[in-house]
């Protein structure tokens, strides 16, 4: 009797949080997949096929014949769409080495303070975090436009004479990104960090290994898995951003996340959204499974 | 690591800190500029704030917000809590792997493709869209963060413990409720909080799943912040940054609060 209520109990425990995924996550891409391959249309939902089931085997067979590429053959065809892909990958691989750049001095520094300052510093670089994205991204609004602080600091030292227009740049998109990405950078580098071996470079030493060259043979190769943790989980959202681009950015060049923004709200033109999220979505699969297998080891190596 | 800080080290972090808190207090600064125009510096004033309360659309997206966060985090706290079970406590069982799949996704995935996507199941589901869409969208989005901060804590405690209670006859259930959470309570409540501040937070996804009658304080800061930067807006900011600031700070202190007392009657514990 016990063992049976267990078994049912515990099952009920993975159905519950499994049904629930597998109705609003991945059901919803297998939609997303039907309708890339549909036609716009005037109607309610606005695209077409619609599958009939009262049609029985024969509406289905309609339902598969009536399916077309042309959202992908447009996709190919249209330089824009490329060229979204293209810079979106561009910035977001930039800003992921600027990240790293500016995350990594950060979180060994962190990993370096007395002990029993590190949990108030962490939770500090951690605050922000929690405060709304939306507001962040305005934050550099204000800084960033014609008359803001940064042209008025700029101009007060002399050091240009005219303000700059850093708004609607590149320039601003990657102050954006840059700032509202670093915590997802400077955390996991910090926790590998963290959990160094100090005795490691003690060794090191020991052996007449410079400090110098102990950090790049023994604590960067060490901290590796932090670093790729914090790539990815700045890399992979950046590229599908819409925010900052949108807010900070111009309009003359679209990241991608706008593309399917602007496709959906303005164009209306469902199916051409939905195959740009498709092919979105397989540009990311390979790092979103690489992120996927990195916390599966973590969660083994923990138990 | 041990060995103390440089100077380099000390240097990195006062920038890093600069770098992060200095936009943020130059916002707060111009909530209370006297002067409309949000450059020039016209004397300290909380007229933004009056004007703020006058704002009948702005209350009734920040009172939506409010309620969508409430529930959605709920729920999102119960789902993640059992997917944190799932993962840690029962070994491996069928569709493991896709199971992690889909809590790990949701955290990384470009917020336009889980919205866009969940949007087209809506309407093929042929589901009103409105206020409950999004609870169910925020819902999706955030259990995996709950479960992520549940799983650190159930790797992290000691099993013996819910062993002895089911040797001691507890059944499973009784020893999850007993034994189990007061133990994760700490991160349960840490994965609440996180869901609570993504969910109100979440323009993107809120956008794409609300429908009408459903305005969300963010989708109603975008839609005035597009035009330029306002006054009201950076009144409204800053209420929203002492209130996430003041839980944090009080959230840590209770649970310092907490972990001192649960430490005194079992030393060594932990």
């Amino acid at each position: 009797m016990s063992e049976s209520r267990r078994s049912w109990t515990a099952r009920l425990v993975v159905i519950l949080p499994y049904a629930w995924l597998a109705a609003f996550f991945l059901a919803p891409f297998l939609i997303v997949l039907k309708i890339s391959l549909s036609q716009t249309a005037l109607a309610q939902p606005p695209y077409l096929p619609v599958v009939d089931l009262a049609a029985g085997w024969q509406g289905l067979k309609d339902f598969f014949t009536a399916l077309s590429p042309d959202n992908y053959r447009l996709l190919i065809s249209d330089s824009l769409y490329l060229g979204s892909y293209l810079r979106s990958l561009t910035i977001a691989a930039f800003s992921t080495l600027m990240l790293l750049i500016a995350g990594f001095p950060l979180a060994y520094a962190l990993a370096r303070m007395p002990r029993r300052w590190q949990p108030v510093l962490v939770v500090l670089v951690i605050l922000p975090f929690w405060t709304s994205f939306l507001i962040r991204v305005y934050a550099w609004m204000n800084i960033l436009q014609r008359e803001g602080l940064l042209n008025q600091a700029l101009l007060a030292f002399c050091i240009i004479d005219e303000p700059l227009a850093w708004l609607a740049s590149d320039t601003a998109i990657y102050i954006g990104i840059v700032y509202s990405y670093l915590p997802f950078m400077v955390l996991p580098i910090y926790a590998t960090l963290e959990k160094l071996d100090g005795s490691l470079l003690e060794a090191a030493a020991d052996l007449g290994c410079r400090p110098r060259k102990a950090f790049w043979l023994v604590t960067v190769p060490l901290s590796l898995p932090g670093i790729a943790a914090g790539a990815l989980l700045c890399f992979i959202p950046i590229v599908g951003e819409f925010v900052i681009p949108d807010l900070l950015g111009g309009s003359e060049q679209l990241m991608i996340g706008q593309v399917l923004w602007t496709e959906f709200f303005s164009n209306r033109d469902w199916p051409v959204a939905s195959a740009v999220a498709v092919v979105l979505l397989s540009l990311l699969i390979v790092p979103v499974v690489i992120y996927q297998q990195m916390q599966l080891r973590a969660l083994e190596e923990d138990r | 690591m041990r060995k103390g800080p440089s100077w380099f080290n000390i240097a990195s972090i006062g920038l890093g800190l600069a770098f992060l808190y200095l936009p943020i207090a130059i916002l707060v600064i111009y909530s209370f500029n006297a002067s409309r125009l949000v450059t020039v510096w016209a004397g300290w004033s909380t007229r933004w704030y009056a004007e703020l309360l006058q704002d009948q659309a702005m209350l009734e997206a920040a009172w939506t917000s409010l309620r969508v966060a409430l529930l959605s985090a709920t729920v999102a706290t119960v789902l993640g809590t059992l997917a944190a079970l799932s993962l840690v406590r029962m070994g491996r069982f069928r569709g493991r792997l896709l199971f992690s799949a889909m809590i790990y996704a949701p955290l990384i995935l470009p917020e336009v493709i889980t919205g866009l996507s969940l949007l087209l199941l809506f309407v093929a589901a042929a589901i009103d869209r409105g206020f409950w869409t999004i609870v169910i969208a925020h819902t999706t989005l955030t259990m995996g963060f709950v479960t992520v901060v549940v799983q650190a804590r159930l790797l992290g405690f000691d099993r013996s413990i819910e062993e002895a209670a089911m040797d001691l006859g507890a059944p499973p259930v009784k020893t999850f409720f007993a034994v189990t959470l007061p133990m994760i309570a700490p991160a349960v409540a840490a994965g609440w909080m996180l869901a609570f501040t993504l969910s109100l937070d979440d323009l993107v996804i809120a956008s794409f799943t609300t429908g009408p009658g459903a305005t969300t304080l963010p989708i109603r800061i975008y839609s005035e912040v597009r035009l330029g930067v306002k006054p009201e807006i950076n009144a409204i900011c800053t209420i929203m940054i002492a209130v996430v600031a003041v839980t944090v700070v009080a959230a840590s202190l209770l649970s310092k609060l907490r972990e001192a007392k649960m430490a005194m009657p079992v030393p060594g514990a932990g």
